[in-house]
């Protein structure tokens, strides 16, 4: 167990921003296959701290796959494995001593299809605190409304905390989730394709969401969508086939790609 | 503020990670994982049980004669329970003539014909309540219908109360079998100018007969191994039976009896006959899951 | 329709025949319909005469003597719930346990599915032969065990003795065996329709996996699991072979677990064969109550399961 030698983030809602890292996460030679299948091949990248990066690409292309292995989530599927390291804020996920409750505790995800728990709204944003014990109900109340203001919810929902959270809309149920992501105080987000399910309204306030949030989290996204990408990205990393093809300043990937492959894409060339 | 963040430690707290909390947690985790596996794995023991005692008890009767002889009186030795094998496959048949045809038709009307007509929703409510009554009612229906009508136990009263075992198990998988056909099958046929009936005879019907067997060959093992709607509808006997119209032996209903005399050969007897139909009931049940899958 | 050049979409050219196929499906299922009114009315007119005599009497009384023509069927319909209950209590833990077992990934694919077949055997083997083996196996085991609870538990009513091998607890532990593949396949189905999105938003959150099986996975299956639960009951009223040849068939009423009882349904397979005048009238109207006792669970089972699909398909 190390811990990294530079100052870590201290996270907190004080804004005080500590300098930031540039590879906050640290993808190094990382490979994955599902059985036999080689779903990512050779992915060498850093995120950067309190950025969005986004992922793109056509379906298939394991950007999914990548996003889903920074809290081991693909362990949930049987006959997986993997080379090489990930390694956030220096710290390797795959070290003996990480417990990967812990690891997915301190990692927020949201995910395509909003996944509200058949419970109160409140029950839904306090589920990460319960399960680790914390019973006190100021604390939980305090969580409930710091996590929903965050996800720009709690005016809409402040009265009725109570009732289930199935009542919400399509756009307040995936925001609820973003709400129950951060409430434990992650300090990545991890969002795949959060607004595939969502109408143009609900999508914009996510988005407007994203570019608040990325001001406390270090968010990547996995979107099909360029112009979302474009939107609310700082950075882009476009993957075909399993390889991380062009990994750059948005900008940079959406005006004057390095790569073939990328301006095909981006141009709707194919994917 | 911070009095929240202070509670959870997590990965990025680098030696704490692994707090005594998390590992209690994953204790409890494993813990409840192992109860789960092992109450599971409890399950094997009856099965195992039963099957140990069928092979050990039942086998060393097995022969020939079984198929062929009549049961032994009591205290004697020797002997089989062919009879009862016949009388088991007669009232099976006569069950089959009533039930088969009377579900698969209305099967065919509540899907093809007027699914959402009162007639068909009807049909649908009797077969689910028909599922649900206890196989001994079916009994006491032949009885009231047919024994004391004629005045003598038989096959036919079997055969009838069978029936009304098979029918809502008939009549339901083959409802599911003809759901299963896509409609594009029937559009395509009424679109070249088929009629009903033959859209259903030439597309619908050769579709879904695979799902529509396992059904039956469902409802024929479930048949088999039912005694409570035979054993005072077809009663029981020591001979070859001569008509449909008088009391009929059947395997189940020969293990009932001879479970209870206090005859060692007769008790062995009872456990050969469970076997046999064991056996037959698992085949049945394999030859409706083959059937099935083959058609997927 | 062979001359090309009829017209056939006059009236003249295309005249449907009536679909006789049609009527003789149509005739099908209002015999169908009609089966379960022939089932209710014969059962109902032979049990005409004890309905008259006995009334409502029939069902709150505990005598059963035939030669006298004294009928009631109390300790019957007591037995038949007590048994029916007990089994519920033996097999809801366990076929809980396989549901999570079969729909989680403790151990391989291949022992699930070896676990799925076991289990689908045990549904596949006759009443009849459940009797035979609880005969041999189950009732001494009961019996062994109910000598020792009468000596250590004797006062407390449930265990007093004498402990018999035919016994309610008997009949309830091989109940509990042939439910059990019931229970574990709706429970299964109730679990397996748990989106895969609330299980994952579980995990994601930092759950273990029996956090996350007990606090949503459990909670959202929970109506299916008791749907399960109460067709499992249904079908353990009904049961008769297995029943009637361990239970001891006693009209007796006890509050001993350990001593012999009856069901409606033992009591109809031991008399009906032998039964003679107002006591096949009798055996007619216990068998109805029979019909209304499991009719009352399996329409509240299907009404649980029917809103649970409609519950879960609003999470989807």
């Amino acid at each position: 167990m190390q811990i990294s030698n530079e100052a870590p983030a201290k996270l907190t809602t004080d804004h005080t921003n500590p300098p930031e890292r540039p590879d906050f996460i640290s993808v190094k030679d990382f490979n994955f296959f599902y059985g036999k299948k080689q779903a990512l091949h050779t992915i060498n990248m850093d995120i950067p701290e309190r950025q969005v990066t986004a992922f793109i690409g056509p379906s298939g292309c394991g950007k999914s796959t990548l996003l889903r292995n920074f809290n081991r989530m693909n362990e949930l599927i049987d006959g997986i494995h993997h080379t090489g390291d990930i390694r956030i804020l220096g710290k390797s996920i795959y070290d003996k001593g990480v417990e990967v409750i812990s690891l997915r505790r301190s990692i927020g995800m949201v995910f395509q299809k909003s996944n509200p728990f058949p419970k109160s709204i409140y029950e839904n944003v306090v589920f990460a605190l319960r399960i680790s014990g914390i019973s006190k109900k100021s604390d939980l109340d305090e969580c409930v409304e710091r996590s929903l203001r965050g996800a720009a919810l709690w005016n809409e929902v402040k009265d009725r905390l109570h009732e289930s959270a199935l009542g919400l809309s399509g756009g307040q149920m995936q925001r609820l989730c973003i709400a129950r992501a951060i409430a434990n105080r992650p300090k990545v987000l991890l969002m795949d394709e959060p607004c595939s399910a969502l109408d143009p309204i609900a999508t914009v306030k996510v988005e407007e969401l994203i570019r608040e949030l990325k001001r406390q989290f270090t968010i990547v996204i996995v979107t099909h969508n360029m112009q979302q990408a474009t939107r609310c990205s700082d950075k882009t990393a476009f993957f075909y086939l399993g390889k991380l093809v062009e990994y750059a300043d948005t900008p940079k990937i959406f005006s004057n790609p390095s790569e073939k492959q990328t301006e095909d894409y981006i141009t709707g060339r194919f994917g | 503020m911070d009095s929240i963040a202070s509670h959870s430690l997590d990965f990025f707290d680098g030696d704490r990670s692994v707090s005594s909390k998390t590992v209690a947690r994953s204790v409890t985790n494993r813990i409840l994982s192992g109860i789960c596996i092992t109450l599971s794995l409890l399950t094997l023991v009856p099965l195992a049980s039963i099957i140990i005692l069928l092979l050990q008890k039942g086998l060393p009767l097995l022969g020939t004669a079984i198929f062929t002889e009549l049961p032994p009186a009591a205290g004697m030795s020797g002997g089989g329970f062919g009879n009862a094998i016949l009388g088991t496959l007669v009232m099976i048949a006569i069950g089959l003539a009533i039930s088969a045809p009377a579900g698969i038709l209305s099967a065919i009307f509540i899907n093809e014909y007027a699914p959402t007509s009162r007639l068909a929703q009807a049909v649908r409510l009797v077969a689910k309540l028909l599922t649900g009554i206890p196989s001994i009612i079916c009994g006491v229906f032949a009885f009231a219908a047919v024994v004391m009508t004629t005045g003598t136990f038989s096959a036919y009263a079997g055969g009838l109360a069978l029936a009304v075992l098979m029918l809502p198990t008939i009549l339901l998988t083959a409802e599911q079998a003809l759901m299963g056909v896509q409609s594009a099958y029937r559009e395509a046929a009424l679109g070249l100018g088929a009629t009903r009936f033959q859209t259903i005879a030439r597309v619908v019907l050769p579709d879904a007969f695979p799902a529509i067997m396992t059904g039956v060959m469902l409802a024929v093992a479930r048949a088999a191994g039912e005694t409570a709607p035979l054993i005072f509808t077809a009663l029981f006997s020591q001979f070859w039976a001569k008509s449909l119209n008088e009391p009929t032996a059947s395997l189940s209903v020969l293990i009932y009896n001879f479970s209870t005399v206090p005859f060692p050969h007769q008790i062995g007897m009872a456990w050969t006959a469970s076997l046999v139909l064991v056996a037959f009931v698992t085949i049945a049940n394999i030859a409706a899951q083959t059937i099935f899958s083959r058609k997927n | 329709m062979s001359a090309p050049e009829k017209d056939i979409i006059s009236p003249a050219g295309y005249r449907p025949a009536p679909d006789l196929f049609r009527i003789l499906c149509q005739t099908a299922s209002l015999l169908t319909v009609l089966m379960l009114g022939w089932i209710i009315y014969e059962i109902l007119e032979s049990a005409w005469p004890s309905i008259q005599k006995f009334g409502f009497d029939f069902m709150t009384t505990s005598a059963w003597v035939p030669n006298r023509e004294r009928f009631g069927v109390l300790p019957f319909i007591i037995g038949t719930v007590a048994s029916s209950l007990l089994a519920i209590l033996l097999a809801f833990p366990l076929g809980v346990a396989i549901a999570i077992f079969l729909s989680e990934n403790f151990l391989s694919a291949s022992i699930r599915q070896t676990m799925r077949f076991v289990v689908e055997m045990l549904a596949a083997i006759p009443s009849v032969v459940y009797g035979l083996w609880g005969i041999f196996v189950i009732i001494p085991i009961v019996k062994a065990f109910g000598d020792w609870a009468v000596g250590s538990m004797g006062d407390f009513p449930l265990f007093s003795g004498p402990a018999y091998g035919n016994s309610l607890l008997t009949a309830s532990v091989v109940l509990a065996i042939m439910i059990l593949p019931t229970i574990t396949a709706i429970s299964r189905n109730a679990l397996a329709s748990v989106p895969k999105t609330l299980r994952e938003g579980a995990y994601a959150l930092g759950s273990t996996r029996w956090e996350a099986i007990f606090s949503v996975i459990l909670p959202t299956a929970a109506p299916g699991i008791v749907a399960a639960t109460i067709l499992g009951l249904g079908r353990a009223m009904g049961e008769t072979m297995a029943v009637a040849m361990l239970i001891g068939n006693s009209s007796r009423l006890s509050w001993s677990i350990l001593s012999p009882s009856g069901t409606l349904a033992g009591l109809l397979a031991n008399q009906f064969g032998e039964a003679q005048g107002l006591q096949v009238n009798s055996l007619m109207y216990a068998a109805l109550i029979l019909i209304g006792i499991t009719l009352i669970v399996n329409l509240l089972g299907e009404a649980v399961l029917r809103h649970t699909q409609k519950q879960t398909a609003g999470i989807r």
